[in-house]
């Protein structure tokens, strides 16, 4: 009798469903978010380009939104941030790969114990706050003593969000070389080979996916970041490869354009979202091709 | 003979130039300890400097004043309270949404061609820049839904940037329960959600509370998306969340970093200052909080 009352296959009650369904429409909200992200930049990057030729935008060299004659030539705001990115990815790929290398393969604990606090702790500061080390004193002490570079140049943008950017090829570095197995730095070992030639001819090849993945999403950080760079920067937007010059980056632009009493319907503000949709497309490359590295890796072992 | 002083005179194959090898290793040994004490006097002069240029204009007066147009009048108690109550709502916010998704992506999602999008689109989430996720918050919250630039507007902007972070961390979190666990609770009668509910989210509680609290800090010093959303750099009464202009403290500093005059220079640090205070307590919290809940975890 008693075995009767336990059905085995008894359906699962409403509330149970209900529960699934409402987790269901968390996870979902993110396709909500990028659905709303792509149709806000492509409808209004369509009515900008009603005004501005989109030849003339996405080949164009001289930006100058504000004084006439208004000309929106994007190619100067992504050489200033393909500037901006390229100094910081000089500074941040080597120290980072580096600090990863050491924490990895080297690090005693009481090494470990100094290096990971310090990339946490910089990882954690808001990135206004290097903008505002930028100029309140790396630029002024530090740049114009040695360049002669004004108050805002690429270089000091450069080297704050090589800095920013540092921890997260660090981390993700490290972790892909965790993942080599022992076992092929013990056969390297076995060999003959000294520890640097296990790291180097080893290690380094066998963790290259996750390192490229490190690279590349740091670079779209950099791409992507805002508070450091528009400070430190400037607001010159120019076609122009020179790091001790002041120029703009999109994000900078963006910035600016919203700061400033630009109304709404004003081809200047509609140009906001064509240079976002721009940083996007950038951005959201950049992190695919990272993605596919990290796959790569994932599976690699 | 021959063979002998053959034997004998060649160096051993396996260790040609043993000592250059080895002096390789030591210099780039080096190289690494250079790479750390670079990176380590970037922070040390970055906090001398916030420090020194700082301290000397932090005050009661200053932390608990209204804003003044003069540098050495003004206060911070609004963009202060703005940044705790933006803190606040964002954590509200995401604190259901992001477990929420974990959930359903770690332990009720089947692998198929839907929840590998889902997963994939909140992995490309994650790397957006934030100031984008501005003009979303523009679009939305603050025209399409009407809310205009308040302070619920800016934290509904910021919980959107962090989501991705939070949710990341709960699935590392939940993943990180061990299976049977699970299958502890099933063998005692119990439904999915209820092993959800009484088994799994307790074990990975530590793991997701520390993310999220770790997200809230991020939230605190983040300035482009309120920038775009329209925040206000002089706000002199306390913030309400759906009523009135709103200023936090990073938008202060952005404000006042940008004027030379060595005043608001001087206030610009010391509200940094303040900032990473704020995110020290949060890290502090974490902390706390990890201890609290992993007390009866074990495995």
């Amino acid at each position: 009798m008693a075995v009767q009352q336990i059905q085995l296959t008894r359906r699962r009650p409403w509330s149970e469903r209900v529960i699934e369904a409402l987790l269901f429409v968390a996870a979902a909200l993110g396709i909500v978010t990028t659905i709303g992200i792509v149709v806000i930049l492509t409808v209004q990057t369509l009515q900008f380009f009603q005004i501005v030729n989109p030849i003339d935008f996405l080949t164009g060299t001289v930006w100058s939104a504000s004084i006439q004659p208004y000309q929106f030539g994007v190619l100067a705001l992504v050489s200033g941030t393909v500037l901006v990115a390229t100094i910081a990815m000089i500074i941040a790929t080597p120290l980072g790969l580096l600090s990863a290398i050491l924490l990895s393969e080297y690090a005693s604990n009481r090494v470990r114990n100094v290096v990971k606090p310090v990339l946490e702790t910089i990882a954690g500061i808001p990135t206004i706050v290097l903008g505002f080390f930028a100029i309140n004193f790396l630029s002024p002490e530090v740049l114009q003593p040695l360049f002669g570079v004004g108050l805002f140049s690429a270089l000091a943008g450069g080297i704050v969000v090589g800095i920013l950017i540092t921890p997260l090829i660090a981390s993700i570095s490290e972790d892909a070389m965790r993942a080599v197995p022992r076992g092929l730095r013990e056969g390297a070992y076995a060999m003959g080979a000294t520890k640097f030639e296990v790291v180097r001819k080893v290690v380094l090849p066998a963790a290259v996916s996750g390192v490229m993945a490190s690279i590349i999403l740091a670079m779209s950080r950099a791409v992507g970041e805002t508070m450091a760079v528009v400070l430190a920067v400037g607001t010159f937007p120019q076609f122009s490869f020179n790091p001790l010059e002041s120029v703009q980056t999109m994000t900078a632009f963006i910035v600016q354009i919203v700061q400033g009493e630009t109304s709404q319907g004003s081809v200047q503000f509609l140009s906001l979202f064509a240079v976002a949709m721009v940083l996007f497309v950038i951005t959201f490359a950049l992190n695919i091709v990272s993605a596919w590295f990290v796959r790569r890796y994932r599976t690699a072992y | 003979m021959t063979a002998t002083t053959a034997a004998s005179d060649a160096p051993p194959r396996f260790e040609p130039a043993l000592m250059r090898r080895r002096l390789n290793g030591t210099l780039f040994y080096g190289a690494c300890l250079v790479a750390i004490a670079i990176l380590v006097l970037a922070l040390i002069v970055l906090l001398f400097d916030v420090l020194t240029v700082g301290l000397p204009w932090l005050s009661v007066d200053f932390v608990t004043g209204m804003p003044s147009r003069r540098p050495t009048q003004t206060g911070i108690l609004p963009a202060l309270i703005g940044s705790i109550q933006l803190a606040i709502i964002v954590g509200a916010i995401t604190f259901p949404i992001g477990i929420g998704a974990a959930v359903y992506l770690a332990e009720y999602a089947s692998d198929n061609r839907l929840t590998r999008l889902l997963q994939t689109n909140i992995s490309n989430l994650a790397g957006v820049p934030s100031i984008i996720y501005g003009i979303f918050g523009l679009a939305i919250f603050v025209r399409l839904l009407g809310l205009g630039p308040v302070l619920f507007s800016g934290a509904a902007t910021l919980a959107l940037v962090i989501l991705p972070l939070v949710i990341i961390a709960s699935i590392e979190a939940l993943k990180a329960v061990p299976q049977s666990q699970r299958e502890g609770a099933y063998a005692l009668g119990a439904s999915q959600w209820q092993m959800v509910r009484g088994s799994v989210l307790p074990a990975a509680a530590p793991g997701i509370m520390t993310g999220i609290i770790l997200a809230m800090a991020r939230a605190i010093g983040e300035a482009a998306p309120l920038v775009v959303i329209g925040a206000a750099t002089f706000v002199t009464s306390l913030p309400q969340p759906f009523q009135g202009g709103f200023t936090v403290l990073p938008i202060q500093v952005f404000n006042w970093a940008q004027r030379p005059q060595e005043d608001f220079q001087g206030i610009a640090a010391a509200a940094i200052i303040v900032i990473l205070v704020l995110i020290f307590i949060l890290n502090l919290l974490a902390l706390v909080v990890r201890a609290r809940l992993s007390r009866h975890i074990q495995w």
